[in-house]
């Protein structure tokens, strides 16, 4: 995968709050998405990821702020912006008691399709998306995994030049997850620019540039690689016959940011004060002994975009410049 | 486990089930105003509308004789409160359309040689034609003009048996006139004779299920289009719909469509089992009823629209729905004479559209109307289904908050 080349700039967010009462959801947001990038959203649950996209679509109003989308201005010019945009909702929104055919039939004619070739553009979408079994099966009936693939050929049957997907694979199990990024891929490739929201790491992960949100504030904007980049030298794995009591004895020690279990393997961050992996290695071993964790082996890890999560939970700046 | 504990551990269940409820009663606050609401508008609706005693139903003269005793019976029913005169028609024709489009519920005839037949003493006959399709309306009538008839009679007699009576203040000069020779032929000096129109056997049922068809179309046709928006907010598919390119307009009107020819398969319903079962008669043409239904129809679907609008579930319009439904079904002369109604009743009848509607189908079904002869009706149910529809587009809003 290539990122896309600088500047060219389809969607632009320019200081971007949104209020519900005395919360505030979205807290002054600002950033660019590139032509052609698949742009990821990613914060935890109400962290502000639905209340963004559904104000970049104009279905909900900023409180300060607007967007620049496709040319457009939002919320002003919303409606103008509508044929050209593909939506696709946390929850399943289509209708249940139609068929998979008739849903996309619906959504074709709503959204211009000309009519000479809506029929083919229909059956194009359902033998795109391995729809062809359940054509005449009711939406209703269909799994999670199934429902999904519907939701996203309806979210593209007009071919629209940029796709607002908010957490699309909530609930789907991992292969139908992995497909499903396959096809998002395949749309990237085929010129579409692609904003999508996730609290899944190993999905964020596959994003061009990721836009990590944290109590409606933006705490970093860059590409994973980047993000986990600035962590370089912060990670380190300690295998152990007991982790929890190494984990335990961890969370004690001044070097140690926080810690993951994973199996036997305990993953841990480095306090930012912390020397490099490679020399605080021997620290924590040293450590583990003294607290007589037997057959520790600690060994400098890479770190992974948790990690970087934990780090901008704490507070810790890993921005570049960007597009302030 | 003894019984007792059993007993309390049922009894703590049972209150935790109350408690909660009572909590979820008191959080929705429109179904909080609605256990105000209801009783208020109801008691309110209920003790003004219900009031049998039928008054000022709007009459008609056609006066041939023309002659100053009969202006004076004229203004004499007028007086009796049970007649309005509103206004005097030139031929039989006019009086039979005013009685088919409903503009009045009695026609006052009063034959040319009227006067001539009083002095005469070969006893004079006015005719009243009621409109009897609505069986109340005709009733209070009757028995108005017959009490006033005998009235007069009374008053009348002794001047044309010769005696010095009443009946000279009545009549002050004409006397004359017509010289002193009469010839009595006839035992009574004047006869009012009442003719039930329409209806002649006063039928409850053949008044009530023309009305039923535009009752039951209102509470249908509304509840569908007031669930209409509610369902797509419950179940997600308006975060898709807005989203769309489609416009507020495109959505309204796409919501009603279906159901007029759901509403239109109603009518022929309650038609075909009114005519099987209370052999209620089709006089009208049926296509003109479809005419007049039509726009009665979409007024009430957008009614619905607007209730969908606002309301915020499923239940909510609902009940809101009802809300609209009572003061409809209370104030529009279904149930209740709408002669009886005071002015203000009246007033809020007039807007309603099942008010025009139920003229409409009376007139078209009872007494075989021309549509055109309703367009005034047909223009006031118009007006109402646009500002409804006006309403719902805009209080509809492509926006999630």
């Amino acid at each position: 995968m290539t990122p896309p080349a600088d500047g060219d700039a389809i969607v632009a967010a320019r200081r971007v709050s949104r209020r519900f009462g005395a919360v505030v959801a979205v807290d002054e947001v600002s950033f660019t998405v590139r032509r052609g990038e698949i742009f990821g959203c990613l914060g935890p649950n109400g962290s502000g990821k639905s209340t963004l996209m559904r104000m970049l679509l104009g279905l909900l109003a900023p409180s300060a702020g607007n967007f620049e989308v496709l040319g457009y201005t939002v919320p002003p010019d919303a409606e103008r912006l509508r044929p050209s945009v593909g939506y696709m909702t946390q929850r399943f929104s289509l209708y249940a008691d139609l068929s998979v055919r008739e849903n996309l039939e619906f959504a074709s004619e709503i959204f211009g399709v000309s009519l000479r070739g809506r029929r083919a553009r229909v059956d194009r979408a359902i033998e795109e998306f391995g729809l062809g079994s359940y054509a005449g099966t009711r939406a209703e009936s269909l799994s999670g995994g199934w429902k999904q693939r519907l939701a996203l050929a309806t979210a593209t049957i007009h071919d629209p030049e940029l796709l607002v997907l908010d957490e699309p694979t909530a609930g789907v199990d991992p292969e139908n997850r992995r497909d499903f990024w396959e096809k998002l891929f395949e749309l990237a490739n085929a010129g579409r620019t692609i904003l999508v929201s996730t609290h899944y790491m190993d999905e964020a992960a596959r994003c061009h540039r990721l836009l990590v949100l944290r109590d409606g504030k933006r705490a970093a904007l860059d590409s994973p690689g980047a993000l986990t980049g600035h962590l370089a030298g912060r990670a380190l794995d300690v295998e152990s016959d007991s982790p929890d009591r190494a984990i335990a004895a961890l969370r004690r020690f001044d070097l140690v940011r926080s810690t993951t279990q994973l199996g036997s393997t305990v993953h841990v961050l480095l306090h930012p004060d912390a020397p490099d992996a490679s020399d605080a290695a021997d620290a924590v071993g040293a450590f583990l002994a003294a607290e007589e964790i037997s057959a520790a082996r600690v060994r400098p890890s890479s770190a992974n975009l948790e990690d970087v999560f934990v780090a901008l939970l704490h507070g810790e700046v890993l921005d570049r410049e960007d597009a302030a | 486990m003894s019984a007792f504990t059993q007993i309390s551990a049922s009894l703590v269940r049972t209150l935790a089930m109350a408690r909660k409820e009572f909590r979820q009663l008191v959080r929705d606050r429109p179904t909080l105003g609605f256990v105000v609401g209801i009783p208020t508008l109801q008691l309110i609706l209920f003790g003004y509308a219900i009031n049998l005693d039928v008054r000022h139903v709007p009459t008609v003269v056609l006066d041939r004789s023309q002659s100053e005793l009969s202006r004076r019976i004229v203004g004499e029913l007028g007086a009796t409160q049970t007649f309005d005169v509103v206004g005097s028609i030139e031929s039989e024709r006019a009086a039979i359309r005013m009685l088919e489009s409903g503009r009045a519920g009695a026609v006052v005839l009063i034959p040319p040689d009227f006067e001539q037949r009083i002095y005469r003493g070969r006893g004079a006959e006015i005719s009243i034609l009621a409109d009897a399709s609505n069986p109340t309306v005709a009733t209070a009538v009757a028995l108005a003009g017959q009490g006033y008839g005998s009235s007069l009679n009374a008053r009348m007699q002794p001047f044309i048996t010769g005696a010095d009576s009443a009946a000279l203040r009545l009549v002050p000069e004409g006397r004359e006139r017509f010289g002193p020779d009469r010839d009595l032929v006839r035992g009574e000096a004047v006869r009012i004779e009442v003719l039930p129109f329409y209806n002649p056997e006063r039928r409850t049922a053949v008044f009530i299920v023309p009305g039923l068809v535009g009752v039951i179309l209102t509470m249908t046709m509304m509840l569908m289009t007031a669930l209409a928006i509610v369902r797509e907010r419950e179940r997600g598919t308006f975060e898709f719909l807005i989203a769309t390119p489609i416009r507020r307009g495109e959505v309204m009107i796409g919501k009603i469509l279906p159901y007029l020819v759901v509403g239109h398969i109603q009518v022929g319903l309650i038609l075909l089992l009114g005519a099987l079962l209370f052999s209620v008669p089709i006089q009208g043409s049926l296509f003109d009823l479809g005419v007049g239904a039509l726009p009665f129809l979409a007024s009430m679907l957008s009614m619905g629209l607007v209730v969908s609008s606002v309301a915020r579930t499923q239940f909510q319009a609902t009940q809101l729905s009802f809300f609209f439904f009572l003061p409809s079904m209370l104030l529009s002369g279904f149930m209740f004479p709408f002669e009886a109604m005071p002015r203000a009743a009246q007033w809020i009848g007039e807007v309603l559209p099942l008010t025009h509607f139920l003229r409409i189908v009376r007139g078209v079904l009872l007494k075989g109307a021309p549509i055109e002869s309703l367009a005034w009706e047909v223009a006031a149910i118009l007006a109402f289904m646009i500002a409804a529809l006006a309403l719902a587009t805009l209080t509809f809003r492509k926006r999630l908050e």
